[in-house]
């Protein structure tokens, strides 16, 4: 059985729908307890880190993500899960599961891009359909264009301490890791459940992964 | 690099897709999730769907569509249409929804934006906004005043004044629709789109008046809009929303072309 994490930040249905829609078992669940005897676990969310970190401590879920991860369980993170794995988020100030080394960084601002020679200030959320440049090759990314869009909405950004864990980059007037992998985790800051066909052949492939 | 979306617009009455011209003599086009369905599959980018159901007592019909589309479709989609609460706001968005866009509710009662926004979060919350070209006057600065009631009522506040007022109360996105130009297939309102999206931090979606994939262009380069909204072009087969992309493309445009 998939586990996904309910930690009170935004709306886990299309999540679920997504993996249900694949063909897999999957349940929402803010439960430490299943969380310890899932098979896999979707780690997605919503929403600010601090009231995010705060909702997880309270449920127990740090601890129980933590142990997960040591334990082998494969973990997907989706957006604001992709951030809050590292140690700390500039979003509140906090302090995060701490999983792997790195911290989340608000997007610079004004935040510009120059293309041809004429410079655009950028909105902040990146909130649309980007790309991303592969860095590793890896069983979730099987498959995945280096053309292939994904749906985004987000205005913090995770910065790993080592670029061994980045595996895709995405410019948004700055270049930022949109995704990472270590071991058993695999996290995009991206939505992979709202980002059609390329999105479904992740989750399709995290939910076989045997890492 | 980011890419421009194009967004087929459904509007849905009692279940069933129409396309108003002028949101006059509505007819009939099919189901909203087969046409959400297909146009998923030609490579929208996200969907909205505005409920124009007249009786309060259908909603339910509405939150069925919703329900059945998020099971059908993996890209973002929104609701508009009779949204007054945040009850009406947190209904749509757990039936699947992606976002939910307040209009004539909003007009009525900013805070309904500011709250939904602290629940749901700004990315949630769309303003649409419906505009004419009025003189300009010391009411209305810019020329553009906001309407309700499809274009009958005219509420006295400057359009460019009402988008930085929402942005500053939290909305995420605002859907931006000139009457003047809605129906007529001759392009969008491109010194009203223009005049909005240099004043905002927050993306805007230009809706009314597309006929043309040409229309497009413009609007996203010249009027420097986020997004296109399209109806009648592609609800009637004159185009797919893959020949509009292939257009855009051509043109320079940034377009996610794999889906």
């Amino acid at each position: 059985m998939i586990s996904i994490v309910d930690y009170k930040a935004g709306n886990l249905t299309s999540v679920l729908r997504a993996v249900q829609h694949l063909g897999y078992q999957a349940e929402i669940t803010s439960d430490p307890n299943i969380l310890a005897s899932s098979e896999r676990i979707i780690f997605p969310g919503v929403g600010h880190a601090g009231k995010a970190m705060e909702d997880l401590n309270a449920l127990g879920l740090g601890d129980a993500l933590k142990d997960a991860f040591k334990r082998g369980t494969p973990i997907l993170g989706i957006c604001l899960g992709t951030q809050i794995i590292f140690e700390r988020s500039e979003e509140a100030d906090v302090e995060c599961l701490g999983l792997l080394p790195g911290e989340v960084k608000r997007f610079p601002s004004p935040l510009i891009q120059t293309k041809a020679q004429e410079k655009e200030e950028l909105k902040i959320p990146h909130m649309g359909w980007n790309d991303v440049a592969w860095l590793v090759s890896h069983p979730v990314l099987d498959g995945l264009s280096a053309d292939a869009s994904f749906y985004f909405v987000h205005s913090f950004y995770p910065e790993p301490k080592s670029a061994k864990d980045i595996a895709g980059l995405t410019l948004y007037g700055i270049s930022f890791a949109s995704v990472v992998a270590h071991d058993n985790l695999v996290a995009v800051q991206f939505h992979p459940e709202k980002s059609g066909s390329p999105g479904l052949a992740l989750i399709d492939n995290f939910c076989r992964w045997r890492p | 690099m980011l890419s421009k979306r194009i967004i087929p617009c459904l509007d849905v009455r009692d279940g069933k897709t129409t396309k108003g011209i002028k949101f006059k003599d509505n007819v009939d086009i099919g189901d909203p999730v087969q046409m959400a369905r297909f146009y998923y599959e030609q490579g929208a980018d996200e969907i909205v769907f505005y409920d124009i159901t007249a009786s309060s007592d259908h909603r339910s019909i509405m939150l069925d569509v919703v329900r059945r589309t998020a099971e059908n479709i993996f890209i973002p989609f929104s609701v508009g249409g009779g949204i007054r609460t945040v009850d009406d706001m947190r209904a749509v968005l757990l039936a699947g929804a992606e976002k939910v866009s307040v209009n004539s509710a909003a007009v009525k009662k900013p805070s309904i934006i500011s709250d939904g926004a602290k629940i749901f979060g700004s990315q949630c919350i769309v303003l649409g906004m419906d505009v004419k070209k009025v003189e300009k006057s010391s009411k209305i600065p810019s020329g553009y005043e906001i309407v309700i009631n499809g274009g009958r009522t005219y509420m006295g506040i400057d359009a460019l004044w009402w988008a930085s007022e929402a942005e500053n109360l939290g909305a995420g996105e605002i859907c931006l629709n000139s009457i003047d130009a809605d129906g007529t297939k001759e392009g969008y309102e491109l010194e009203l789109t223009r005049i909005i999206c240099e004043a905002v931090h927050i993306p805007v979606i230009a809706s009314g008046g597309a006929g043309h994939p040409q229309h497009l262009v413009d609007v996203v380069t010249k009027a420097k809009a986020d997004a296109a909204l399209i109806a009648s072009m592609t609800h009637y087969g004159d185009y797919t929303v893959k020949q509009i992309k292939d257009y855009l493309t051509s043109k320079g445009v940034c377009i996610r072309n794999l889906w």
